[in-house]
């Protein structure tokens, strides 16, 4: 796999429909989100209700990332001289293919052959694992729910926890299958006990992480009047990557630089509850460049554009970029709970992946990336649990008529001669009595046939919905009939 | 594939910057960073009370991770430490530099001493270790590290199986704003709530992963 056709989504991915109509024959697959969303979601509710400020703090952390993505350029060169004078070196990405090479470099310096890796969806986006391998290095996920997709060569299907679409009892069976032939192997008698599969992937981690001697993650944050980078996490496996080996290089996109260090007050409040829905993760870590006797003797930050500039460019797009990847907006979709998140085909799933992917890769230069926005029932709740404030439904609504746009000439498709009918008839007050006439006439009929589809290439349409029967009689008859005209 | 240089870099760093100046076209360009708008309007702090009210917050919000907490007056604490190091079977611990010896005159096993530093295979072979704490957080049950006297490097506080941590009351800060600006930026700093743990099997929360599996808190007061 080159790096130049890495970007965000998964080569080869069907478009949304055609995708989700597959995740929705298994059952098996139905249950585990089911069961993980909802328990997340009354989780989430409960830590958000104990801030009795929540919405001032969303309000804050929508406003300090909308100044961010107004003067970016402005705090990346204040970041850049901050790690730099902190010990730090930082490079510059353009896309995927540019960061691994930096990479791939850099642990070559080193005379590596092998990295530890801290959960990080940027280096998810730019495929670095795969680019590593093709180069001879073994990159290990150390983050349980990484580590779990990564042995089954599976694909991640949630931001936070991506083995979400797993249950106990197919997690022990791939520990048992895979774990021997990528190091200490799961003991004999493993049980699918939540306890005793982390015990396991303990003891499985651990040497690697002592003899590791370089170590790659992502940021959550980055505060560009200090160079402090953040990573929040729960395992403890972060803090063993960005403790215990000699270098650690952190890919990160341009987008998650914060003002200042006194910025965490807010989104140190705003990403766990919104996250994990604790009051705070278990562990959070901070640094400034390198600190000597103190963890790694070199630090590399990769700052990554990769389609960043591009959403940046589209003024009712931007904010996508305000995201800071806590995953609340799949936790509450009703469309995401059904289909699960390899179905968006994207490292993104879910409402937020529904209107970055499109944007990251550009509208009109892929079919599967042009059915995301229209991946949503426009309900909304993905807006209100989003803790910066994310307009998603609007920026759903913008993104269809952008991939419409981008397809116009050529034969129309019926939904826009659909379209075209409606418009004819709403012009005129004559025509649409006439159109409603006959829609009562419709009913009839198809209330007959049971009012389940419609012929033609409305079949479509209909094949995922039942028809409403039209009434039998129009609103201006009635009105008529009851002598108010 | 060739080694990126650092002409690369430079090249990368200028069309990047060059798509975002004309990516912003419409951010006026003598409008300052500080003009758009941040209210902040959230309250510094969601704890009422005294200072005894948010040390009892913080005790209870500690618990409520499952680690435990052992509330004693200076005088107690060392016969208190090595109550809880000798229950634990804690044979050997290790002991950051600057720790108050004051503090294990009662603890009886060996000392692990991180000077020179011990090498990862040697702190995963000790039992435990004990720190101080920069602050606390009571509001989200956190103990904060920045590597100060008595709390050692990173790497002592997460690969032994059990870490003691002592705070003092004086040092627990009620909620998040003020906890973040009585950090020094430059210091390695980890926020610490609770015992590592792992939700990615089925959204059931399971202690003890990576990190230490027993957090053990002794908050001094007077």
């Amino acid at each position: 796999m080159s790096g130049e056709e890495v970007n965000v989504v998964w080569l080869g991915s069907p478009t949304f429909p055609k995708a989700a109509h597959t995740a929705l024959q298994d059952t098996q697959l139905r249950r585990n989100l089911k069961h993980a969303t909802t328990t997340i979601r009354d989780k989430r509710l409960r830590a958000v209700a104990e801030l009795d400020d929540w919405e001032t703090l969303r309000l804050a952390g929508s406003q300090i990332k909308d100044r961010v993505m107004r003067h970016l350029e402005e705090y990346l060169l204040q970041l850049e001289a901050s790690v730099t004078a902190a010990g730090g070196v930082v490079h510059w990405a353009q896309d995927a293919r540019q960061a691994n090479r930096i990479v791939t470099e850099l642990v070559r310096a080193k005379g590596a052959t092998e990295v530890v890796k801290i959960k990080s969806m940027a280096t998810q986006e730019i495929g670095l694992n795969e680019a590593l391998q093709d180069e001879g290095i073994e990159a290990t996920e150390t983050d349980l729910a990484e580590l779990i997709v990564q042995l089954n060569d599976d694909r991640p299907s949630h931001i936070l926890v991506p083995a979400i679409h797993r249950n106990r009892t197919e997690i022990r069976d791939i520990f048992r299958r895979e774990m021997g032939k990528h190091g200490i192997p799961a003991p004999d008698g493993l049980t699918d006990e939540p306890r005793v599969l982390a015990e396991a992937a303990r003891v499985h981690l651990r040497e690697k992480f002592l003899r590791a001697t370089v170590a790659v993650s992502g940021a959550n944050f980055a505060c560009a009047d200090t160079g402090t980078v953040g990573v929040v996490e729960s395992e403890g496996n972060g803090r063993m990557c960005l403790t215990l080996p000699e270098t650690l290089i952190t890919v990160m996109g341009i987008e998650k630089v914060l003002p200042s260090f006194a910025d965490l007050e807010v989104f140190l409040q705003l990403l766990p509850r919104s996250s994990t829905a604790e009051r705070m993760n278990p562990y959070t870590s901070l640094w400034t460049g390198v600190t000597p006797g103190d963890g790694p003797r070199e630090f590399h930050l990769i700052l990554l554009d990769n389609g960043r500039t591009k959403t940046l460019a589209d003024t009712a797009g931007r904010s996508a970029l305000h995201c800071i990847r806590c995953s609340a907006c799949l936790n509450v979709c009703p469309v995401y709970e059904r289909t699960g998140g390899r179905s968006y085909g994207s490292v993104y799933p879910g409402p937020i992946g529904a209107v970055l992917t499109p944007q990251l890769v550009g509208v009109g230069t892929s079919e599967h990336a042009d059915s995301l926005p229209f991946a949503s029932t426009l309900c909304g709740a993905c807006y209100d649990a989003c803790p910066v404030r994310i307009d998603i439904p609007e920026m759903l609504v913008h993104l269809r008529a952008k991939v419409v746009d981008s397809h116009r000439g050529g034969l129309p498709k019926p939904e826009a001669l659909a379209m075209k009918g409606a418009q004819v008839v709403f012009g005129s007050p004559r025509r649409l009595a006439l159109a409603e006439r006959l829609g009562a006439v419709a009913g009839r009929i198809v209330g007959l046939g049971g009012g389940k589809w419609l012929p033609g290439p409305a079949k479509k349409w209909t094949g995922a919905r039942d028809v409403p029967v039209p009434a039998r009689e129009s609103f201006r008859t009635w009105w008529r009939k009851a002598g108010r005209g | 594939m060739s080694a990126p240089t650092p002409a690369d870099s430079a090249e990368a760093k200028a069309a990047i910057l060059g798509r975002i100046r004309s990516a912003l076209r419409d951010v006026p360009r003598d409008e300052r960073p500080e003009e758009v708008e941040v209210t902040r309007e959230y309250v510094d702090s969601h704890v009422s009370g005294d200072a005894g009210a948010v040390v009892d917050l913080f005790v209870e919000r500690v618990e409520d991770y499952r680690a435990t907490v052992t509330r004693v007056t200076e005088a107690d604490a060392p016969a208190e430490i090595a109550r809880i190091l000798a229950d634990k079977g804690i044979q050997s611990l290790v002991v950051p530099p600057a720790f108050p010896e004051g503090l294990l005159a009662g603890y009886q096993g060996s000392r692990l001493s991180d000077d020179p530093p011990l090498t990862p295979a040697e702190l995963d072979a000790s039992d435990a270790v004990i720190t101080l704490a920069a602050q606390g957080i009571a509001l989200t049950g956190t103990i904060v590290l920045d590597a100060g006297p008595g709390q050692g490097r990173r790497a002592l506080s997460l690969v032994p199986d059990l870490h003691l941590c002592v705070v003092r009351a004086w040092q627990v800060a009620p909620d998040v704003p003020p906890a973040i600006r009585a950090l020094i930026p430059d210091r390695p700093t980890t926020f610490i709530s609770g015992p590592s743990a792992t939700s990615d099997i089925e959204l059931d929360r399971v202690e003890g992963v990576h990190g230490p599996r027993t957090l053990a808190v002794v908050l001094i007061s007077d």
